[in-house]
């Protein structure tokens, strides 16, 4: 090769970072790799998944092969040991002398063993490597408890490993409290609490004065304070120190308590070596995250380009995950700054702790603390990292949204906020819109095709547009249509006062014209809320969406797809037997869908029936995916197969989603049930969650996953099967009651007056007085459950329905298909045209 | 008396109140729509639905707009009226109206 040679020493995730980012630079050069540790480059970040069933492989971030084909000499196992800065040369461990013109220092850093007595015992570990983690799972083969020294960020990750082996574990930590570097007192505190509700044992104020042989255990760490701990194994994760030996050898400048001295363009004393990562020292700080160290990377390697960018410090904000326990961190945690003024937020309840600290104007959003939700984090750190001016009443950025401040969610989002993903449409140009003139929910979505795409976003442009609207005094009307003058939540009140049994009649005494397709499917589903009709009675076909009509999902040549139920996720090998055999037949694309089940594409308005009796014979259920109606509940394995789970979540989740099967509701409901607290199921994101506990189950309500993803809100806890289906029930047929068209619980019940909390009053305590009228109207629905399609096919007439031609039986032939990855799917315009002109 | 060259194109019986089929007439598709609280009651617009690209409008929502009888896309939910063919919201796409009438038990077309 004729370019320049660059020799990166160190190949952990900086290093790495940095010779992806070299090779992909147009120049050539002739690039050279040692790293010391025996493997290529991993994720260093996940290192304690490991102990929770990932394989070391599945953490590599390169491989021998990899840089191979990228042209990258690549050494492992061995180690640079000199620097000769004149002559320009490297000299490894094994003897091996590389020449450089640039040298990238890349080394890391190491664990911080502090010098206590007895620390080098066998049973003393580190925690960095994957070779580390070998070691501790050698010497926890004949332990029970282990305690990690540090209680930051790195020592509860590591805690996290250590109780993934099975571990009583402790976490020992010199200062007050947990994570102090990001966290303030409080969040600190709560931190703790719900570490130990994990039964991770935490000491804080404790100095380790002396290791020795234990009386029960292994070892017995002796504190300063003359008391002392019992545990088999020690992990120290105290802290990092950079690797700067080499350098220091090299003489080139180091800082004097560690850390190779960097300037803005990570250039180190000697202009032709560049040191980045945890090894370098910028500004008189180690950075010991990998996203500045990534920064670092990039402001080195844009020395061998046009465009220079300086490092100039990096933020260390950050959200993670600790044991399960959510924390965020962002800018001036602890409120430092002069004159600050901070918003906190703490319910002992949910065990929910924010903080915001924000400029003495109040403008500006310098920090925040966020622990055991951090739903609020991506937000605010839109306001933080753009500088984005803060709303009057800052403090609402982290009240909870459902605490009764109905116009919070469009107004509240920053101008930047995009609406609709398909169009690119940002709140800004909405208001640019309706400042220059415009007026209706309509013009918006002419001006800007926004929710014209794939239609998610209908609801929140809504939103924002009303908000706007009524900001600037113009009256907002709730009606669904120009053909009632009515929501939909007093259109069911109407309904069910004056027993209305069709459409037809209602529009007759209560509106106009002929109605529409918004008005017809939404009356449709408030008429099967009510009255459970079979939705292809004839009063009700002319109401109903196609996908209802003919009870599958059309696609976007105008097949359908087929959705059986698989209730909880849980099929027998003979019965996937079916579904394959039915994807075989009548060649359709299979996916497995993101609620546990498989869905077909493909069918033919004409195949439906032919399909849905060979599954109704095997069987199976209509999945109701077409519809406004439950979907689907997943469910981890449980107590029955996971060593983990503490209930049978199977079982409740096949329970509940066959109790619910077909109920019609203003918008998709969907729900999950997790085992354990480790939520696989992750029913946080569901309309109505739950999640096992030792004593019964936690239920959550108001989660949504999709466009608008919003934590689900703990509802009531340890509730015995009785009462977790006592409330579903109300929940579920209150929603259905009061939500408009097309809204979502996470919408609803943020948009509820009064909130959780009223919630709460309606449900358990019974406030209204409904709850028996509640469970009743539940009762009634589902005692009078029908599989849809088991009723059609037992049916000549209805059947009729499903020609493609009532006068033919030939096929569209317009409708193609051409072949990708071993299945069907819809040609598109191009294909198209190619296929018709050669027939 | 049927004049010569008035197709049948289906049974009256085969039309569905308040909603849409369709018929196959040489190589094009019809969408029949039976409205019987309308006069006329039977309207036939193509079964292209030139904006989703497929042959689909037989399978939409019948309602109006402002009086105008329309039915809306199953897909992406633009309206064509029944009378002119004209789609509402882009007014340069415009499907094919067909003229048919009820009679004696058949749905007759006048190509």
């Amino acid at each position: 090769m004729t370019g320049k040679r660059i020799v990166i020493v160190g190949n952990g995730m900086v290093g790495h970072y940095y010779v992806e980012k070299l090779v992909a630079l147009p120049q050539q050069f002739d690039i050279t790799v040692i790293g010391a540790e025996p493997r290529p480059a991993y994720d260093r970040v996940h290192l304690s998944e490991v102990f929770s069933g990932k394989k070391p492989e599945d953490l590599a971030l390169t491989s021998r092969e990899h840089y191979q084909q990228l042209g990258v000499s690549a050494h492992f196992g061995d180690e640079v040991i000199s620097i000769n800065r004149e002559a320009k040369t490297i000299t490894t461990s094994t003897g091996r002398n590389f020449n450089y013109d640039k040298l990238i220092l890349a080394t890391g850093s190491y664990p911080y063993v502090p010098p206590i007595p007895g620390a080098e015992q066998p049973a003393c570990l580190v925690y960095r490597t994957i070779d580390d983690l070998g070691r501790i799972r050698a010497e926890s083969k004949n332990a029970k408890s282990a305690a990690v020294v540090g209680g930051g960020l790195l020592g509860l990750e590591c805690a996290n490993a250590l109780q993934n082996l099975g571990l009583q574990t402790h976490v020992v930590e010199f200062a007050n409290g947990l994570m102090n570097q990001q966290l303030d007192l409080r969040g600190s505190q709560l931190l703790r609490r719900l570490i130990e509700e994990l039964d991770v044992r935490v000491h804080t104020g404790k100095a380790t004065r002396r290791i020795a042989a234990g009386d029960d255990s292994r070892l017995k760490m002796e504190f300063a304070d003359n008391s002392a701990l019992e545990t088999d194994l020690i992990v120290f994760s105290a802290g990092i120190r950079p690797n700067d030996n080499l350098a220091k050898s090299a003489n080139l400048e180091i800082g004097e308590r560690g850390g190779i001295v960097i300037d803005y363009h990570c250039r180190t004393s000697d202009s032709s070596i560049y040191a980045i990562g945890e090894c370098a020292l910028f500004g008189n700080k180690i950075y010991g995250l990998v996203a500045p160290g990534y920064r670092m990377a990039d402001a080195a390697l844009s020395q061998l380009t046009e465009e220079k960018v300086a490092f100039q410090g990096a933020d260390m904000s950050t959200k993670l995950k600790l044991l399960g326990v959510d924390v965020g961190s962002i800018g001036d945690a602890k409120g430092n700054a002069e004159n600050c003024c901070s918003f906190e937020y703490a319910n002992e309840k949910t065990k929910i702790y924010k903080r915001i600290n924000v400029s003495a104007d109040g403008k500006q959003l310098l920090g925040a603390v966020l622990v055991g939700d951090c739903s609020d984090y991506d937000n605010l750190m839109q306001y933080y990292s753009n500088g984005l001016e803060l709303p009057e009443q800052a403090e609402t950025l982290i009240l909870p949204s459902s605490s009764g401040a109905v116009t919070l969610n469009a107004s509240a989002l920053p101008l930047t906020a995009t609406i609709c993903s398909c169009h690119n449409v940002t709140k800004a140009q909405i208001v640019d819109l309706i400042d220059s003139g415009a007026v209706s929910l309509a013009a918006v979505k002419t001006e800007t095709a926004a929710s014209t795409g794939c239609g998610g976003c209908a609801a929140l442009l809504k939103s924002v547009v009303d908000a706007e609207l009524s900001m600037r005094g113009v009256e907002v009307n709730n009606h669904i249509c120009e053909h009632f003058k009515f929501s939909r939540q007093e259109l069911f009140h109407i309904c069910k006062i004056e027993s209305i049994q069709s459409f037809y009649v209602l529009l007759r005494k209560h509106g106009q014209g002929r109605g529409c397709d918004i008005c017809k499917p939404t009356v449709a589903s408030i008429l099967a809320s009510l009255w459970n009709d079979y939705v292809l009675e004839d009063k009700h076909v002319g109401l109903q969406d196609t996908n209802d009509t003919f009870l599958a999902n059309m696609q976007k040549n105008g097949t359908y797809s087929v959705v059986p139920r698989i209730p909880g996720g849980e099929i027998t090998p003979a019965k996937l037997g079916v579904i394959a055999d039915v994807g075989k037949q009548f060649d359709l694309y299979t996916k497995i869908t993101g609620g546990q089940r498989i869905d077909l594409f493909g069918a033919r308005l004409n195949q439906l029936p032919e399909i849905w009796k060979i599954l109704v014979d095997a069987g199976f259920e209509t999945g109701h995916a077409y519809g406004k109606a439950l979907r689907t509940v997943k469910s981890c394995v449980g107590n029955s197969w996971c060593r983990y789970g503490v209930q049978d979540s199977v079982s409740m989740a096949i329970f509940i989603e066959n109790r619910y099967k077909g109920l019609r509701s203003p918008h998709k409901i969907k729900s999950a049930v997790s085992g354990c607290t480790r939520e696989c199921a992750e029913a946080q994101s569901k309309d109505f969650g739950i999640i096992a506990t030792e004593r019964g189950w936690n239920l959550f309500v108001g989660g949504n996953g999709g466009m608008r993803p919003r934590h689900a809100d703990l509802f009531a806890t340890d509730l015995d099967d009785e009462t977790l289906i006592k409330y579903i029930d109300r929940y579920l047929i209150f929603y259905i009651r009061t939500a408009a068209r097309l809204q979502r619980t996470s919408v609803w019940l943020d948009n509820l007056e009064g909130g959780l909390d009223y919630l709460r009053e309606v449900v358990i305590d019974d406030r209204l007085g409904i709850a028996a009228e509640l469970e009743q109207q539940m009762q009634s629905l589902v005692g009078t459950y029908q599989c849809e399609w088991k009723t059609t096919i037992n049916d000549a007439e209805k059947l009729k329905r499903f020609r493609q031609f009532v006068n033919s039986d030939a096929d569209d032939t317009q409708i193609l298909f051409v072949r990708e990855r071993g299945q069907p799917r819809p040609a598109n315009a191009e294909e198209r045209k190619l296929m018709e002109l050669t027939p | 008396m049927k004049s010569v060259n008035v197709i049948t194109l289906c049974a009256a019986s085969d039309l569905i109140a308040d909603s849409g089929v369709c018929v196959l007439y040489k190589n094009t598709q019809i969408a029949l729509f039976y409205l019987p609280a309308e006069t006329p009651a039977l309207w036939a617009i193509s079964n292209w639905d030139p904006i989703s690209e497929a042959n689909i409008l037989s399978r939409g929502i019948l309602g109006d707009i402002e009086g105008e009888l329309v039915v809306a896309s199953p897909l992406y939910k633009q309206h064509f009226s029944l009378r002119s063919g004209r789609c509402l919201e882009q007014d340069s796409q415009r499907v094919a109206t067909f003229k048919v009438e009820l009679s004696e038990g058949s749905v007759l077309l006048y190509p």
